[in-house]
This record gives structure tokens, sequence and C-alpha cells, in this order.
């Protein structure tokens, strides 16, 4: 099989496996990097969100062979320290409660501020639609999203 | 939780503390402490505290972390009736073990139960560390009290706790009535709070959940079940799964037979290398099931059943007065019948564990709200001692009572037997959906007489629905009692005539808990149908609904002859208050600004009020409904009194959270079967609510009280649907009484 190669948090990785396993069971099983969930393996809930070349995907339903020469940046990798703006953010106004959905809100939100510093609600609203919370810490994701770009609540 | 280690059950208090730490229990056994705890089955507090001679302190943490705060909130008590410095707290999760106490997180009870103890072993360590003290120094203990993690004499000589451990350790333990606790206002942390230990961990993806736990040299399962509860396998080909890269083998797993209760469903599963092998594997499997006797359960007709059997009358749980006299009586006559359909927990996280056997023992991580279940369900499916199955507790990506249920674990610790190698056990989402321990299907009945003011009279309620119970005893169709006191025989209003039912329903899918359990359906046909009432006297429906609920009085079901269990609590110690209620009821009218509120088209508020887990809830929900029938809900306040409180924020969120809960069931939550099956399978047909469907903003409203701490987890869930559903009523002239909403065209 083709060996391909690409960037996870900034480390060079090859691969030459099944090209058509999802990214998802890559960072997963392979890497261990167990902080990207699975939560519905179809796209629908954004567990599994990370960001490839910058912008948030689903990784669950990205093959390998789609990230040869990419950039994939995992939870793990957001910050060096835990101190991105989000996470002092989440962290402020206590917004997880499970936790076990929030790498992948944060993985979209933070996608989402780099295209949009200072997302409305309605913007939040539509970017932040396709990440799941059964817990229910949604005022709290806005909030934090809100407190981590400096627009007012 | 990041430094996820493996360590021997004998071992664990071993490697928890080092050599010549204080450990709190060793003080309650004469001897040598680790064996006689080892030796004893009766519960200790003590098993929750030590310190170590560096001066930390360790708290073990026993109640599983799903989301609520617990693990952060039950060692918050002990540390501040210590009064430990927090940043100088190490937290250890327990592994199951009956000498905790009990461990299964659910029913909204961990403080209820736990408070107590926790406090009791923080004032216990406190005062024997202030005795050690005095002993050093040789003053009178009154002189010696413990502040911020030392021990400071009135003369201004200090000891740390660190220093101290070792003649604390000689002292004798305390008796119970020597032991002082703090005062509301001394404590530093209990009623303010401190941010979760997990935060970091969650924040960056360190945190362990059960899909996260790794053991060496472990296998991927997935595993293909009957369709159909209680279906047998009639023939299987997996030549085409031994193909697939990575597989390693096939195992069949016998099927369940009824009671379910907590064993593998039985099925099919494939063992791989890898997660994306192993589903791959199992996609390629040929399977044909024989259905059995489940194959028959259809929705619709199961609806019908319910609602015929609501429509007769049934066996009486409660009754004051004479209803039937009433009725004959004469006045006005109300009747509606309600229908809540099942539901599935999909908890973020599918269902997960690990398992490894070796030696005759299972060593187990998982992600359970009930380590100790999971110890007797994998002990008997395996045929060895409850003893011999070490279960350690990972963060659960969600609980809502599914994973109370150790199912999924008992697959891992079969599969690890038979194949000899550690075994991971993860559901998908699919999995999850079609197997769950579903919250029951129910219908409801209900009928009330009014006088001429509109004031009712006399008021017959039945529900039925497939009974918890059914799970355990296959034969069982009535409610239970503690089903019945979820909000069924504990209704408050002063009527009359009053008379409660329930009538037989089977099951046909595993039934289960689920968040706030059966208050969901009674909530929501009681609820519903008081502001029935209110609109058809024309009343404002708070000012109503007290007027209903009476002059404040305690309800004395022992007098009237009716059970409630009273969720496991004493009926005095924990009365029904209705004065509560009415205060709840007030708080959350005066801060939704209720009164105030001017009429606007498309948009009204909604109102509903319940108690359940002993806590007062209110709720009044702001909605919104467009022009092409979409809802929308700006805003949600609800007033609480659930006793003193812990930790506020930890409780706000959990009430935030119920909204959310409430409103995805309200607005789209459904469960159906055909032909035994059920028809949903993922977040596409089985929608929760998104960030731009939930309630946008959520006040809650906490009363203070420095009363017994009652739940939190659960009882912001049951008043949320009747709420909208009054809202949309207000809004539209349409009632709701069959959820989900979305089965509703509104305009």
């Amino acid at each position: 099989m083709k060996k391909m190669a690409f960037t996870v948090n900034g480390v060079t990785r090859s691969f030459t496996g099944d090209p058509e396993m999802p990214l998802l069971w890559y960072l997963r099983d392979e890497l261990h990097l167990t902080g990207t969930k699975y939560g519905c393996g179809k796209g629908l809930c954004g567990a599994c969100t990370v960001q490839i070349d910058g912008e948030a995907a689903r990784s669950c339903v990205t093959p390998m062979k789609s990230v040869a020469g990419k950039k994939i940046v995992t939870i793990e990798g957001l910050s060096a320290r835990g101190d991105h703006p989000l996470q002092k953010a989440w962290a402020e106004c206590n917004v997880p409660q499970c936790g076990y959905f929030q790498s992948g809100q944060l993985m979209q939100a933070a996608a989402l501020l780099k295209e949009k510093p200072k997302p409305t609600d309605a913007e939040i609203d539509e970017a932040m639609q396709g990440n799941i919370c059964r817990c229910g810490t949604y005022q709290r994701i806005r909030q934090g999203i809100k407190l981590a770009a400096g627009v007012k609540s | 939780m990041s430094g996820v280690v493996r360590v021997s059950r004998r071992g664990f208090l071993k490697t928890t503390f080092s050599a010549g730490a204080l450990i709190l229990c060793a003080r309650f056994f004469p001897g040598t402490a680790l064996d006689a705890l080892a030796k004893t089955q009766g519960w200790f507090p003590g098993v929750y505290l030590g310190i170590e001679p560096n001066g930390t302190v360790i708290i073990i943490a026993h109640r599983s972390e799903m989301g609520t705060g617990i693990r952060t909130a039950l060692p918050m008590v002990a540390a501040d009736e210590l009064d430990a410095d927090w940043q100088r707290v190490r937290i250890e999760q327990a592994i199951g073990d009956a000498r905790f106490g009990d461990q299964n997180t659910d029913g909204s009870k961990s403080i209820r139960d736990f408070y107590d103890p926790l406090r009791r072993a923080g004032a216990t360590a406190r005062l024997m560390l202030e005795r050690a003290a005095a002993a050093t120094w040789g003053v009178p203990a009154a002189q010696c009290r413990a502040d911020n993690h030392r021990i400071v004499n009135s003369d201004g000589r200090t000891l740390g706790f660190g220093e101290l451990v070792v003649q604390a350790a000689r002292q004798k333990v305390p008796a119970a009535e020597e032991l002082r606790f703090k005062t509301s206002a001394e404590c530093r942390y209990v009623g303010r709070g401190v941010p979760i230990v997990d935060m970091a961990d969650i924040c960056t993806g360190k945190g362990i959940y059960g899909i996260d736990a790794r053991m060496p040299g472990m296998l991927y399962a997935s595993i293909e079940r009957s369709p159909v509860l209680g279906g047998t396998l009639k023939s299987y080909d997996d030549k085409e799964t031994r193909k697939v890269k990575g597989v390693r083998k096939t195992v069949v797993l016998e099927p369940a037979r009824p009671p379910y209760g907590f064993q593998a469903l039985g099925g099919i599963a494939v063992l791989a290398d890898s997660s994306w092998a192993a589903q791959q594997g199992r996609k390629k499997l040929k399977v044909t099931w024989e259905p059995g006797e489940n194959a028959g359960y259809d929705s619709e007709a199961f609806r019908n059943s319910l609602l015929e059997t609501v429509r007769k009358p049934q066996k009486v749980v409660r009754s004051i007065g004479d209803v039937d006299a009433a009725f004959a009586r004469g006045g006005t006559i109300h009747e509606a019948e309600y229908y809540v359909p099942h539901l599935a927990h999909a908890t973020m996280e599918p269902p997960a564990a690990v398992a490894e056997f070796k030696n005759g023992k299972v060593t187990i991580w998982a992600a359970t709200q009930n380590p100790q279940a999971v110890q007797e369900a994998v002990a008997k499916a395996l045929g060895i001692a409850k003893g011999d199955v070490i279960c350690f507790v990972t963060l659960l990506g969600g609980g809502f009572g599914r994973k109370s249920k150790p199912d999924y674990v008992v697959e891992a610790a079969l599969l690890a037997k038979k194949v000899g190698k550690p075994v991971q056990v993860a559901w998908s989402r699919e999995d999850d959906i079609r197997h769950d321990y579903y919250h029951s299907v129910a219908a409801m009945y209900l009928k009330a007489a009014t006088d001429e003011k509109g004031i009712p009279t006399a008021w017959l309620q039945r529900c039925a629905f497939p009974p918890i119970q059914s799970t355990f005893d296959a034969s069982e169709r009535y409610a239970r009692d503690g089903e019945m006191a979820q909000g069924w025989v504990d209704v408050p209003f002063d009527i009359p005539n009053l008379r409660a039912e329930n009538g037989p329903a089977r099951a046909h899918v595993r039934i289960g808990w689920f968040r706030s359990v059966a208050n969901i359906y009674h909530a929501f046909a009681v609820q519903s149908f008081i502001d029935e009432l209110a609109a058809a006297a024309g009343r404002d429906r708070i000012e109503y609904f007290l007027e209903v609920l009476g002059r404040p009085r305690t309800i004395d079901f022992k007098a009237e002859g009716t059970k409630n269990p009273n969720y496991g609590k004493p009926l005095d110690q924990y009365p029904w208050e209705t004065g509560r209620l009415r205060r709840v009821v007030e708080l959350v009218a005066e801060k939704s600004g209720w009164a105030n509120r001017k009429p606007e088209k498309g948009r009204a508020l909604g109102f509903a009020a319940h108690r359940s887990f002993l806590s007062y809830i209110a709720v009044v929900a702001d909605v919104r409904v467009d022009d092409q029938g979409r809802i929308t809900i700006p805003r949600i306040d609800v007033a609480v009194d659930a006793g003193r409180v812990i930790h506020p924020e930890r409780v706000r969120a959990q009430f935030e959270g119920a909204a959310v809960f409430g409103a995805s069931l309200a607005l789209m939550g459904e469960i159906t079967a055909e032909k035994g099956s059920i028809r949903q399978s993922n977040f596409d047909d089985y929608p929760v609510a998104r960030i731009n469907e939930a309630p946008f903003e959520t006040h809650v409203h906490l009363v203070p009280g420095e009363g017994l701490p009652t739940g939190v987890g659960e009882p912001g869930v049951p008043p949320i649907a009747p709420a909208i559903c009054n809202a949309l009523f207000a809004i539209t002239g349409k009632r709701i009484r069959r959820l989900p909403i979305r089965n509703t065209r509104l305009v």
C-alpha cells in the first residue's frame, strides 16, 4: 500500500494502512490520541472534530487517503500548555459537565474564531450546531466563545 | 485521571497511599489496618480519607463522575471539614467495593446519602490532628485548631498536617458525639464551590473515559446483536469477515434469556487489532436471526393498547374521598389522554469497557455508574467470586441511567475470558440506540370535574407503562411503588376527591431508568392537565395552580393510606411540603416576570412545577413559534429548593443541562419499534437538541436553605416538557398531549 505522509500536532507521520480508514481511528487506535472522541461515525455529532489545514473537520468521516500532505491538529495540539484562549475561557465559565464532547466543541470553536474573531450569537449557533452536547452546556459554550473572543455577553 | 495505572485490588490502598500515611480507615480497625480492611465486609466512612507524611491529603471519590461534578463536590465536603488546603488535596477514584457503601451513582442521591459520611470523615481526621498537635506541644486540645492545612496553637505555634501524621495515627478514633462541624459561615468550600478537578484534563483531551482505556495487547470487539430483543442466532457465515485485514476471530456469545437484567445480550463478536477492522469485519458477517417472542412489537399498536388500558378502571394506588360519587354529582367534566414514547439515553460516550481475564480474576476499566453492579454481573456471567472482579471506574461521557446497567462490561469480560486477551467493547451509536434499556413508553388518562368557578372537585388519573422491574422479572406488568411515587401518587393538589390508578403493560424491550425516570411522563400529564383546567376556567395559570395546590401543608400519606417510598427516604425526615412547592412557584413567577408579561404574537410563557428526588422545582419557559411553526426557546427560568446546596455553580449547571435534556425529549425525542426492531439508529433519526434548538439561556434561582440536601441531577427534567407545551398552547391554542412536539403541526 502506498505510504502517505502528513503531520499530527506538528509531528510528521506516515501511514501505510487501509486508505479508507477514517482519521478518527488512526488517531485513537494507532497514535493513542484519545482526546478526539467517537460519537456517531457519520459526521452527525461533532465529537471527533479536529482541524485539517486550519479548518474544522469530522475525523470520523475523513478517510486516511484524504489527509496526505495535510496538517492535522487535535485537541492535544490545540495549545502547548492547555492555555489557548478558549481553553482558558472554558475553565473560567466552567463549561464542561461530563466533558466527553468538549474536545470537539473546542476544536470547532477554535476554527470559528480563526474565521470570525468576533462572532455574533447567530454566527456561534451557525458554526456550533454540528456539535452536540447531551449534558446541555450550550449556553456556557456560547459564553466561553464570547469570553475568548472578547465579545460582550 | 490522566495517569491511568493498573494496580491490583489488594494493592489499591497501598499504592494510593505511601507507607507511613495516616489512613483514616486504619484507625477504625484494631491490628493491621489494611488486612483488617481487606477482611471486613462492613462499611466505614473512614475509607474515604488519608493524609500523606508530606501533607498531601488524599480523598477517595467513590461515586462515578458523569458530569454532575460529584468527583469534586463530595471530596470537597471532606476537605472543608478537615480544613485542608484544596491545592494540597489529591482525589483518587475508588474501585468497585462494597466497603465504600453504595456506589450506584443514580437516583440523584450522592450528596443526599454521602454528604454526612464525608463530613464526618473530615471532622474525624481534623479532631485527631488537633489532638496530635496538643500531645506534641503538651497543651490542652482546646487550644489547638485546624486552619488551612495546619494546626494552630493559640500561643501562635503551628504544625502542618504532614508533620502530625505519625502522632495523629496513634490517636484514638473520636466518638461520633465528640465531632464538631463547621457552621456555613466557617466553610471554605461548601456552599461556595471549587472548579471541577478534571477541568484541565477535559479541556486538553487528556481525560480518560471508558472508550479511552487501554490494556496492553488488547483486541477491539464489535458485536452484532439480534435486532429484536430475545432473538436467537439461526445461522451465520463469517468467511468474508475473517478475510478483513486485522480481524483475528469471531466469537459467538450465547443469547440472553429473560429476565434480561444485566446479562450480555449475546450475538457474534468480531475481534480485531483495531476498532476499524472490527467494524469492517462485522459488516461482512452474514447472519440470520430467529426473532422470537418480541417480533410483533409495534409502537403504534402498542400505543393504542396502552390507551385502551387507561380508559378502563385499573388498580387503585391512591384514593382520597369518593371520586365516583363526585363525578356522579356532575359539574363540568374534563378528560384528556397523554402519551410519551420510548426514549434512548444516547450518552455522548456510548457504552464502553475493557476487560482482562487472568488466573481466574477479571480486571476491568469501565465507564460505569455502578462498579459494584459490574462486579456482581461479571462474577455471575463468568462463574467467579464477586471479589475476583476488579472494576476501575473511568470518567463517564454521560450516564443518565444507562451506565448503571453493566451489560456491556459483561460482554467485555466474557470475550476476554474466551480469547485469553484483554478485550475492549465499545458500542457504536447504532448499537446504543437500537439496544438500549429504554425509558418506558407511557399513556395517561386524566379526568376532572370542576365547580362553577372552574376549581376541581374530583380528579382521576390513570397510567400504564411497562415497568422497569420487567427487566428483572419478566412476569412484571404493574408499576412498582417507587415508580408510582415519582409524580403519580404524590400529586400535591388539595382536591377533596382524588384517585390514582395504574394499569398493566408488558415490556418488549429492556426498560430502564432514564434521567428523572417515571417523573417525565407523570409530570407531563399532570402539569399539562392542570394547565388545561386553568385555561378552561379562564384563569392565570400560576394563580390557579396555587389555588388548587391549597394552603401550605405536609401531605400525610400514611393517614390517607398511600404507599410513598419517597425516593428511599423516610417521610418524616423528608416530608412532602406543599409550602415549599408554593415558594418555588412564587420565586419563578417573580424572576421570569410572569405577572407583567404582555401578550405577544407568536410568543408566550408556559409554567409547570414538580417535586422529584425530594427537591421542589418550578419552571417558566419562554417559547416562540414563527409562522412556519418553528419553535425556539429564548429563555427558561427554574426555581429550585434543594435544601442545603453544597456546590452552587455545579447545581446551576445541572439545571441548565436538565433544561436542554427536557427540551430535547419534549421537542424531538422518540424511539419506535416495528416488527420488534427499533427503527432509529443514530442522531439523524433520533435527534437531540443542538445549540440552536436548545433553550437559549436558562436562569437558575436557588432558594437558600440549611435543610437536608436533596437531589439535583434529575429533578430539573420533568417540568420542562409540560412548561414548553403549556406555552405552545398559549401561543397556538393547540394542546400537545403526545410527545414529542414535532409530531404535531403547530401552524
